[in-house]
């Protein structure tokens, strides 16, 4: 794995030493008196978790590399049958776009429909010929032409407000701190590559008939490895794809984003709760695009934390224990109880 | 100019005395000049790729109808002789959905509307002999027949994954590039070539025909509503046309002689497709839509007994809706990662186009008030065009919505808006137009009775087919899957139930005019009566073979 050549880098973990306490006590910049210069040879390993912003229960977590797939919840992050309406939203501003559909443009366009069907009704009733066999010959009424510019000139700006703003907030770049996520589309499958945390690809297969069930998972939706996020927290995601174009997509979290080759796409997502949420390609991308499945597995922070490790990848922090044992035995790691932060860490290293 | 006041019956004497010797079969349908005949050749020519463009659907609902794939791999094996895999039988969905739209469009709504009843009405409304230019009408004709061959036969040699061109309609880049092996996305482009020049031939001579051959008293304002929507669409077709063939040539030279126009690795960039592709095709939207209007136009004011009110804000809001349709394409493009700038714009051009749609809505509902309502079976088709294309607009204004869009994007709910706007819109006014015509046409009247039953059938087929994928798109079905997981399987199923009205509702269409041409009443010059004012009705059923070589003059 790329970072095994890290470990041998000083400057690098020292570097890397000096933000990890700031990153996780996410205060701003000042320098804490425990930080070491970069030029510092001296391992600080014991400055550094001595930073008072580390909690207890952080260091504690960091020992946890388990994963185990969550199971999802029924109706959640997924469509229902007979649905007429939205998926059940899980980000802020999947719920203001529904709102702005379900509390503002779905009234208007029925009350439209309906105000059409109506005058329809009404001009076959009262004017047939046998209601009305004196046709009139008006064929100009200024005010009447005027008012049905206007109205709808109205309304549709009453409607340009609120989604002119909701384009405004869907596109606020996400902080610094965002987890990023590169989503990759391929031919037919999703990669998901975890940059910020060791740069390590989760390859995303839809799953069979069979293992769909036997995980209790719908069918066509199932994926063998899941794109796994923080929940309640800022991610960034970047779609790109390897050969044409694919489209990420995830309804419950109001979220499409077009995978191009050669471009890189980058939106925010903040995911509200923990849960598992699905998708599907939503560009047409050849034989199999009915066949790549998107599932997204929201955890709270310290088992999305423990998922990384479990992929083999790094999590912020994790450094700052693991940079004194680093040259401690592979042996080590073998030990499922290992009582230092460092132990957990360093393995992904050691299995170098 | 000549001044002779027009009777009606002289002309028709006239031209029955002397004009009316029709050549021999061959060079009657295969070397025609004449605009009746060339549009009856469209006619019939659109007829038959419906009903292929109308069988692809059914084989496409019949699929969806349940979870799992049933049929694909069957009719993969039948299409290349030997056992088809699971991507084959999957490329073979691609195919469908490629070619009914491809079919739709390209063969079976532009070749009714413009070429159909553009080529019969236009020249006769305005009062002139024939189009400009006779020669290039028969051409414009016969290179859509090589069009539509290449386009069928690129359904036998390989196209990727399998037989056949499985880009989509919109043969987006790469995936019609480097993701399609093989000559069929070539013969699909190159089919598209011969559509488009075949179309843009039409539009110059529609522009020359109306601007130069109007007879002497009728003005641009005075011309019939149907002339305006072509002229229009005549200007949609020259100014948009061109860009899908730079387009498409770009992608038979990324595809063949190793340019990248489209090709990130090669400096391309494959949403530069996109932009070209959707500056012709959102114009092509109105392009199938506007003579639709000008056709509901005059069929709501013949059967109000009323002259269409706001004739001049009906006219300028066709060109209001063309000019506005070149400045929306990105609407299109909603997901691919357009800055928010471009969104925000586009999301508001989007939106100004419901008001001139809104003008001709309430200006038809104006028209009937007041007049003196009698339910011919066109005019019922034209109430149903007017309220079907009200639920398919609406939507479009929901669609606009750039945010809201995000989701709903390339998900059924677009595939309910445009079938709610193109096969209940352009669909409903060709049949209205196709009924108020047709005894004009073949001098023969069809049974009112079968008419109606048509429109009801078929009414009730199309919503049940269309308005449940409203419900699927918000649930979050994507288009063009050959399967799907459970969950929406019970509005699939149903909208294939609406299928299978609807083909029903088709059949009766069939045995109407094949009743109609075998046993219909003959029909005489003015069969609708005293709303029907255009300069057709002054002329027998069918109209002699050249009509009009004394001009008529209009006051």
């Amino acid at each position: 794995m790329a970072f095994a050549s890290w470990t041998k880098s000083i400057g690098f973990a020292a570097l890397v030493l000096v933000t990890a306490p700031l990153a996780l006590a996410q205060t701003p910049p000042a320098p804490p008196v425990t930080a070491p210069t970069p030029s510092t040879q001296v391992a600080p390993a014991t400055d550094a978790p001595a930073a008072d912003a580390a909690p207890a229960d952080a260091a504690a977590s960091a020992l946890d590399s388990s994963y185990t797939p969550m199971a999802p919840t029924a109706g959640k992050g997924m469509p229902v049958d007979k649905g007429i309406d939205f998926q059940k939203q899980y980000s802020e501003l999947g719920e203001y776009a529904h709102w702005l559909d379900t509390s503002v443009l779905l009234p208007i366009i029925v009350a439209i429909s309906l105000l059409v069907l109506a005058l329809l009704f009404w001009v076959v009733f009262r004017y047939r010929a046998a209601a009305n066999p004196n046709p009139s010959r008006v064929t100009h009424n200024t005010t009447i032409e005027v008012i049905w510019t206007l109205v709808p000139v109205l309304i549709l700006v009453g409607v340009a407000v609120p989604s002119i703003d909701l384009l405004a907030k869907q596109y606020k770049p996400a902080p610094a701190s965002a987890v990023t996520v590169k989503v990759t589309g391929y031919q037919w499958y999703w990669g998901y590559t975890y940059p910020d945390n060791g740069d390590f690809e989760v390859v995303s297969n839809m799953l069979t008939e069979e293992d769909a069930i036997k995980s209790g998972e719908p069918f066509q939706l199932a994926v063998d490895n899941r794109m796994v996020v923080p929940a309640g927290e800022p991610i960034r995601i970047i779609t790109t794809a390897s050969d044409v174009i694919h489209s990420f997509s995830v309804p419950s979290l109001w979220f499409k984003m077009d995978a191009v080759p050669g471009r890189s796409n980058e939106k925010m997502l903040i995911i509200k709760e923990p849960g598992v949420y699905y998708g599907q390609c939503s560009e047409l991308c050849g034989a199999r695009h009915g066949f790549m499945p998107i599932a997204v597995e929201a955890l709270p922070r310290a088992k999305f934390d423990a998922w990384v490790r479990s992929q083999g990848g790094t999590v912020k922090g994790d450094e700052v224990a693991a940079a004194a044992p680093a040259a401690v035995p592979a042996a080590a790691t073998t030990t499922p109880a290992a009582e230092g932060a460092a132990a957990a860490a360093a393995a992904p290293a050691a299995a170098q | 100019m000549t001044t002779i006041a027009a009777n009606p019956a002289d002309l028709h004497d006239h031209d029955h005395a002397h004009d009316d010797h029709k050549p021999a079969f061959f060079q009657r349908w295969f070397m025609s000049t004449n605009h009746k005949d060339i549009g009856t050749l469209y006619l019939i020519f659109a007829i038959f790729a419906g009903i292929i463009g109308g069988a692809i659907s059914g084989l496409m609902r019949m699929e969806l109808a349940e979870p799992g794939v049933q049929y694909l791999q069957g009719w993969a094996t039948m299409m290349q002789g030997s056992e088809a895999t699971l991507d084959q039988a999957y490329h073979m969905w691609n195919v469908l959905i490629t070619a009914h739209g491809l079919i739709m469009v390209f063969f079976m709504v532009m070749p009714a509307m413009v070429g159909g009843f553009g080529n019969w009405f236009v020249p006769i409304m305005i009062g002139a002999p024939d189009m400009a230019f006779p020669r290039m009408n028969n051409i414009s004709f016969w290179l859509l027949v090589p069009a539509f061959a290449l386009l069928l036969g690129s359904t036998f040699v390989p196209g990727g994954s399998g037989l056949g061109a499985g880009t989509g309609w919109t043969v987006y880049a790469p995936l019609s590039t480097s993701g399609s092996v093989g000559p069929a996305v070539d013969l699909a482009i190159l089919s598209l070539h011969l559509a488009g020049a075949s179309s843009i031939l039409g539009a110059i001579n529609f522009i020359t025909t109306i601007f130069n051959m109007r007879a002497p008293g009728m003005t641009l304002n005075k011309m019939p509503l149907f002339v305006w929507s072509m002229l229009v669409t005549a200007f949609l077709l020259l100014l948009s046309l061109p860009v899908l063939a730079a387009a498409i040539t770009m992608l038979l030279t990324d595809r063949n002689f190793g340019s990248a126009f489209f090709n990130a690795a090669g400096g391309g960039d494959p949403v530069l497709y996109q932009h070209l592709f959707w500056f012709f095709g959102h114009p092509e939207v109105y392009i199938m839509i506007l003579p639709g209007f000008g056709m509901i136009s005059h069929i709501i004011a013949t059967f109000s007994k009323k002259p269409v009110f706001g004739y001049l804000g009906m006219a300028y809001a066709m060109v209001a809706i063309g000019v506005v349709g070149f400045v929306v394409w990105a609407h299109h493009m909603f997901t691919v990662g357009l800055s928010v700038n471009m969104k925000m714009y586009f999301t508001a051009a989007t939106m100004v186009i419901a008001v001139p749609t809104g003008i001709k809505i309430f200006s038809w509902i104006a028209t009937m008030w007041g007049g003196s309502l009698t339910f011919k079976t066109p005019m019922i088709w034209a109430l149903g065009f007017i309220f079907m294309f009200t639920v398919g607009g609406v939507t479009g204004v929901v669609l606009a919505n750039g945010g809201v869009d995000d989701n709903m994007h390339d998900t059924y709910y677009v595939v309910a808006h445009f079938h709610y706007v193109l096969s209940l819109g352009a669909v409903f006014s060709i049949f209205a137009g196709f009924y108020y015509w047709f005894p004009k046409m073949s001098g023969r009247h069809y049974s009112e009775l079968l008419g109606h039953l048509h429109f009801w059938v078929f009414f009730v087929g199309v919503n049940i087919l269309f308005f449940p994928m409203h419900f699927l798109g918000r649930q979050g079905m994507p288009r063009r899957y050959p399967d799907y997981p459970e969950a929406f399987a019970y509005w699939n199923e149903i909208a294939s139930l609406g299928y299978a009205i609807m083909a029903a509702g088709m059949l009766i269409f069939f045995i109407n005019i094949a009743y109609a041409l075998v046993a219909g009443r003959r029909a005489e010059g003015n069969y609708w009566g005293e709303g029907a004012t255009t300069l057709e009705w002054t002329l027998s059923s069918p109209p002699p073979f050249h009509q009009f070589e004394t001009l008529p003059v209009i006051k």
